[in-house]
């Protein structure tokens, strides 16, 4: 590897009002590097990258690329550098085809026809071990392949400096694999990479260098391959936050939620059909469903709240046929949901908590005949507020001005206290900070213990293996088996997310990885 | 039926549909880069009077042609200030560009209501202009019907085989994308809001100066409404608006027919057809069966703010 | 130099603000524009709103052009607050006019006033049924609303002319299109003495009255808001999309319609061609101007009654087209929708940093 400093940060900061984003950081990365940047929810690590990558500008500090200082000025600018980003969320337009949406991002000049760059795409995404077809479009990818759209869009501007923001975050086990490969393999040719993550095990396995933001700062480097988890963990977050929490496991006891070979054909042209779900949820008991987003979770969500109707006797609760009700009459029967779209769903962005406490709250007792009393309401929210410890301006704060973490806290508290017998959350604390994090999946198991049947979708396998007692997978819309969480490997879950449902390895026990 | 009868009809409904066509063109292209424009009375009518002002001011009527594109430019940049810079709510300074539109129009025009002008000549090309029935219809029009269709094919071509059409398509679906990616995403929608006010601006010059000489308050009648109907109908493919613009103009003519065949309906019920025919079409191609409400470009309608 | 800064919290102030500034740009402007004309601004501004007013007849005037464009605009609120964008105001005024009016002229010698409440019920029902038809095409078959209301003004006002050149002519009019003129059971009652304004005003003041406890205070009022804002959050909160489009729609048709039949049994006193100088249209400003708020519609209301009475008074006085009344309403419109981008965003020197302030 050479010793060339490839990229240099020297005292970047940036603002913004309300909170400090980026403070005093410096960075350097060698060619052929791969560099970890790690740090929780919140920390900085994105707007960092959107400073590296243009879209961002610094309010003061210094940027050197090859030993030069210099100022980005968009990501154009940033591509013609040599810098490629991959973001969390991609930048694709899913009407196009791989090769159009490949073209946009290309210069202008030197802009060769379609036919000639889709040449070019199968040459350069064979040679990476990213197979691509050019003409599919892109909605119907599936995210790991529209990642490597993303990637490959990077390599064919024959760049230096890849950076990948969460990009595991999305694929299944085995894709990490075959990813972490084409890093490997590109970090041979002299390309450097910056990989934000807070999944510490992927981080020990493939980065060479590792440096840990918290609340803006940098507050250590380290060389993951001889640093244990728990350092790095440590660096990550203060000394008052736990990082490592074990649940005792439970068993269910008797039946709360049926599904009976659930099917369901979405009327939009880009959404998953399901196909005979079958499963048993019981009281008392964590069941988690794992799987990378658009294989029918948020489809099977809607199913369950009442936003999609199917047959009647498909989805049984507590014994009654429930298919065909609305949401509220769900919810009255003690049916309680926390989405995954946390603003814009789950609660509305410029109605005040106490608004959103409404929201799902109007079934039990906030209104009476169609009457609403504001002093009540605006006193309950006061309550979940302060038993969740959100911080907030208030129940009249608009629901916008929370951040993720305390959002999510927000929601939860509303949920719980409608004093549902079944929680259904989805990605529960995605995107949370973890003192956030910590105080959700506490109360999900103290909500098990009371007796209650709780039902998890998430993407993030270590926070299912925490806190679930029974585990299964969604893949294009089927359901694989269920099995107590215990004697389901992670190589198991692997291939239950990526659709292999027949075979069963050998059962050993799983370590629990430390999440932090 | 009579041939002469058949001959007239196809004749007026080419005239009839091409302001339309030129309206549903343009406002096409600003809806495909994501930008929902309700201002089309308006500009029409800005247009209309600008161009016949300019057209009977200065005696030549390409002059006034002129005028009122650059008139209907004029009043979408407006727009494009409010809608894309401000980031205001697109449907309601749509509205009001309509309502200002209409009421500028009938004042600056007042003055001209009354006044004559000698229109296009229609191009007569010989020989082909005297195919029976089909003649005049195809060959014998003025030459903006012309310049219409010229302009059909330059945004078939634009959305199928040109760059710009494909970052504009790209603005349309996801402009926070776009703008991620490099793409200039106000520019963009700036160039197709003005290209929709231009058409828009030659629609109403059309009207006032070629189909009709004369200025009316209002003459516009709704064709503005009807065109932004016309873009749902095609599906946001240029492909059909051409059919659709002549359908719609055919609409329109269809009490000539009723007269011509000797109907005595009332012109008060018949003037409704065009209306009625707008909704049965939006009707039948807006529910979630028909798929066509699918092609609407994803980000339509919805105020885009870049991070300052 | 300048630049623009987004706000941390949306600025409460601003949006109070933002119509007083409005405002005022417009009437600068309208200097401007009479000045440009060669008519002193100050008396033209004057001549425009304040003259109006100078006696209580110009006062009862203002209340038979309020009353139209409150209860039109009262109805739009309720759709407006849901995001539907009902446009068809005007239609739904028409058909309610041409309801009633058909039911009050079909029985000429009924001598009660029951026969007015009739009317006015009819009024209400055939605004209802208009804005009726819009609300089943949108749940139905999801056709957009702005298209279908806006075609739906068309139609309504093709019928009205078929009827007063037809079914409804005045056999004794003289061939003039126009109904016969109403008798005394189903004309309004005048509110003061003489002067054309009627109880007509206190159903729009109780609409007013009404339609905001409905808003604020009820849960129906409340879906409504949560579907203007977030109609994914409407679905999974389990609100039936579909019924408040009906609710927001019927209500706003029928007030429509009570104001269209109100106009015909009040100051107009027979159906004629024209029927709406754009009350329909101009109630649309009237939301917009009033923050969506009852107190600001109120005044809204007022104002632009005033504009309507001024383009008369400037036709007469100055010998302007009357069309000026549209191009004020029209610019009214376009200011506020710009200085309501002070709201979300601030304008500060360009070298002082934002995070600063915190």
């Amino acid at each position: 590897m050479g010793a060339m400093k490839q990229l240099e940060l020297i005292n970047i900061t940036k603002h913004y009002p309300g909170c400090i984003a980026n403070q005093g950081i410096c960075l350097s990365v060698e060619a052929g590097e791969i560099h970890a940047i790690l740090g929780e929810n919140g920390a900085g690590k994105s707007t960092l990258m959107k400073i590296i990558y243009g879209v961002v500008k610094p309010d003061a500090g210094q940027m050197l690329w090859q030993d030069h200082e210099i100022s980005v000025k968009g990501p154009a600018h940033a591509r013609q550098l040599g810098i490629g980003m991959v973001f969390q969320h991609f930048s694709l337009f899913e009407s196009l085809t791989v090769a159009e949406n490949i073209a946009l991002s290309l210069p202008k000049q030197g802009c060769s026809s379609l036919s000639e760059l889709s040449r070019r795409i199968i040459q350069v995404s064979r040679q990476y071990g990213m197979e691509l077809d050019p003409e599919r479009k892109v909605y119907s990818l599936s995210i790991g392949e529209q990642q490597r759209v993303e990637i490959v869009r990077c390599l064919l501007q024959d760049i230096q400096l890849l950076i990948l923001d969460e990009p595991t975050s999305v694929l299944t086990p085995l894709e990490v694999d075959s990813l972490f490969a084409t890093l490997r393999l590109l970090a041979d040719r002299g390309c450097s990479i910056l990989f934000i993550s807070h999944k510490l095990s992927e981080v020990q396995s493939l980065c060479d260098q590792a440096t840990v933001l918290r609340g803006g700062k940098i507050t250590g480097t380290c060389l993951p391959s001889q640093t244990s988890i728990e350092q790095m963990a440590r660096l990550m977050v203060d000394e008052d936050t736990a990082i490592s929490k074990s649940y005792p496991r439970a068993e269910g006891q008797a039946s709360v939620l049926v599904l009976n070979q659930l099917s369901y054909q979405p009327e939009e042209p880009f959404a998953m059909p399901l196909k005979n779900i079958s499963l048993d949820l019981r009281a008392g008991e964590i069941l988690g469903i794992a799987g990378v987003a658009g294989n029918g979770q948020g489809e099977l969500l809607k199913l369950l709240t009442g936003e999609y109707l199917g047959a009647a006797g498909e989805i049984e609760y507590m014994g009654e046929a429930i298919g065909k009700l609305p949401p509220g009459e769900r919810r009255r029967r003690g049916i309680a949901v926390v989405p995954e779209e946390r603003l814009g769903r789950g609660a509305v962005p410029n109605m005040s908590l106490a608004m959103n406490d409404l929201l799902t709250g109007y079934t039990c007792d906030l209104s009476r005949f169609g009457w609403l009393n504001w002093k009540t309401i605006v006193a309950h929210t006061a309550a979940i507020l302060a038993k969740y410890r959100v911080k907030s301006d208030g129940p009249l704060a608009q629901a916008k001005s929370l951040s993720g973490g305390n959002l999510q806290k927000f929601i939860i508290g509303r949920e719980i206290s409608q004093q549902p017998d079944l929680l259904i959350c989805s990605h529960p604390t995605w995107g949370v900070d973890i003192g956030a994090a910590n105080l959700i999946r506490d109360e999900l198991i103290s909500l098990r213990d009371a007796g209650k049947a709780i039902l998890v979708i998430s993407e993030d396998i270590d926070e299912l293996y925490q806190i679930c007692d029974r585990l299964c997978a969604i893949c294009h819309g089927s359901l694989s088996p269920i099995r107590n969480t215990d004697s389901v490997s992670i190589n198991q879950l692997g291939q239950w997310m990526a659709g292999e449902f027949d075979t069963e390895t050998p059962a050993t026990p799983f370590q629990e990885a430390v999440h932090a | 039926m009579d041939i002469d009868l058949i001959q007239n009809v196809l004749y007026a409904t080419i005239r009839n549909g091409t302001p339309l066509m030129l309206v549903a063109l343009g406002e096409m292209v600003c809806e495909k880069s994501g930008v929902l424009n309700l201002g089309q009375e308006g500009m029409m009518l800005m247009g209309a009077v600008v161009g016949f002002i300019a057209a009977v001011t200065t005696g030549s009527s390409t002059l006034g042609i002129l005028a009122a594109t650059g008139a209907g430019m004029l009043a979408s940049a407006l727009f494009a200030f409010l809608a894309l810079t401000l980031a205001a709510n697109q449907v309601a300074t749509g509205l009001a560009l309509t309502i200002f539109g209409t009421g500028l129009s009938a004042f600056v025009g007042s003055a001209y209501v009354g006044k004559t002008l000698e229109g296009l000549q229609a191009i007569n090309i010989p020989y082909l202009v005297d195919i029976p029935v089909i003649g005049k219809a195809l060959f014998g029009q003025d030459i903006l019907v012309y310049l219409s269709i010229a302009l059909f094919f330059a945004i078939l071509w634009l959305f199928n085989r040109s760059r710009l059409g494909l970052v504009i398509r790209a603005v349309g679906e996801n402009p926070e994308a776009a703008n991620a990616v490099g793409l200039p995403v106000l520019k963009t929608r700036y160039l197709a809001v003005l290209f929709g006010g231009a058409m828009a601006g030659l629609a109403g010059g059309y009207l006032s100066i070629v189909y009709t000489p004369l200025w009316s308050e209002g003459m516009t009648s709704g064709k503005g409404w009807i065109a932004l109907a016309l873009v749902v109908f095609a599906s946001w493919k240029a492909e059909r608006i051409l059919l659709g613009a002549y359908l719609f103009g055919f609409a329109s003519i269809l009490h000539l027919i009723m007269q011509g065949s000797g109907y005595d309906l009332s012109p008060n019920l018949l003037s409704m057809l065009p209306y009625l025919a707008t909704i049965v079409v939006l009707v039948i191609l807006s529910s979630h069966k028909s798929q066509s409400i699918w092609f609407a470009p994803k980000s339509l309608g919805q105020p885009y703010r870049p991070q300052l | 130099m300048l630049k623009l800064e987004k706000r941390q919290y949306d600025s409460r102030r601003m949006a109070l603000l933002s119509p007083l500034i409005a405002i005022l740009l417009t009437l600068i402007t309208g200097a401007l524009l009479f000045s440009l004309l060669g008519h002193d601004p100050f008396n033209a501004l004057y001549t425009f709103f304040l003259a109006p007013l100078s006696d209580l007849y110009g006062w009862t005037e203002l209340g038979v052009k309020v009353t139209p464009l409150l209860l039109c605009a009262t109805g739009l609120n309720m759709c407006y607050q849901a995001k539907i964008w009902n446009i068809g105001a005007e239609g739904q005024f028409i058909i309610g006019a041409l309801a009633g009016g058909w039911v009050g002229l079909s029985f000429p010698d009924v001598e009660t006033y029951w026969m007015l409440a009739l009317v006015l019920v009819f009024g209400v029902l055939g605004g209802m049924l208009w804005a009726g038809l819009a609300a089943w095409m949108r749940t139905h078959f999801n056709a957009n609303e702005i298209l279908t209301t806006i075609m739906l003004n068309y139609i309504a006002l093709y019928t009205l002319l078929y009827a007063v050149h037809g079914p409804l002519k005045d056999p004794a009019g003289y061939n003039f299109p126009e109904s016969a003129q109403f008798g005394q059971y189903i004309t309004l009652p005048p509110l003061i003495g003489d002067y054309r304004m009627n109880i007509s005003v206190l159903f729009a003041l109780l609409a007013l009255v009404i339609c905001w406890t409905l808003l604020s205070r009820t849960l129906l009022g409340f879906q409504i808001k949560v579907l203007g804002e977030d109609r994914a959050a409407t679905a999974f909160a389990g609100f039936s999309e579909k019924r408040i489009t009906w609710w927001v729609m019927l209500i706003s048709g029928g007030l429509a319609g009570l104001a269209g039949i109100s106009e015909v049994a009040g100051p107009i006193g027979q159906l004629v061609p024209q029927i709406s100088p754009g009350y329909g249209y101009t109630a649309i400003i009237v939301v917009f101007l009033g923050r969506m708020s009852p107190i600001g519609i109120l005044f809204a209301s007022i104002l632009l009654g005033m504009t309507y009475m001024g383009g008369e008074m400037i036709q007469m006085d100055l010998n302007l087209p009357k069309s000026i009344t549209g191009l004020f309403q029209g610019m009214l419109l376009f200011f506020l929708l710009a200085s309501d981008f002070l709201i979300s965003y601030r304008i500060i020197p360009a070298n002082k940093l934002s995070w600063a302030r915190t």
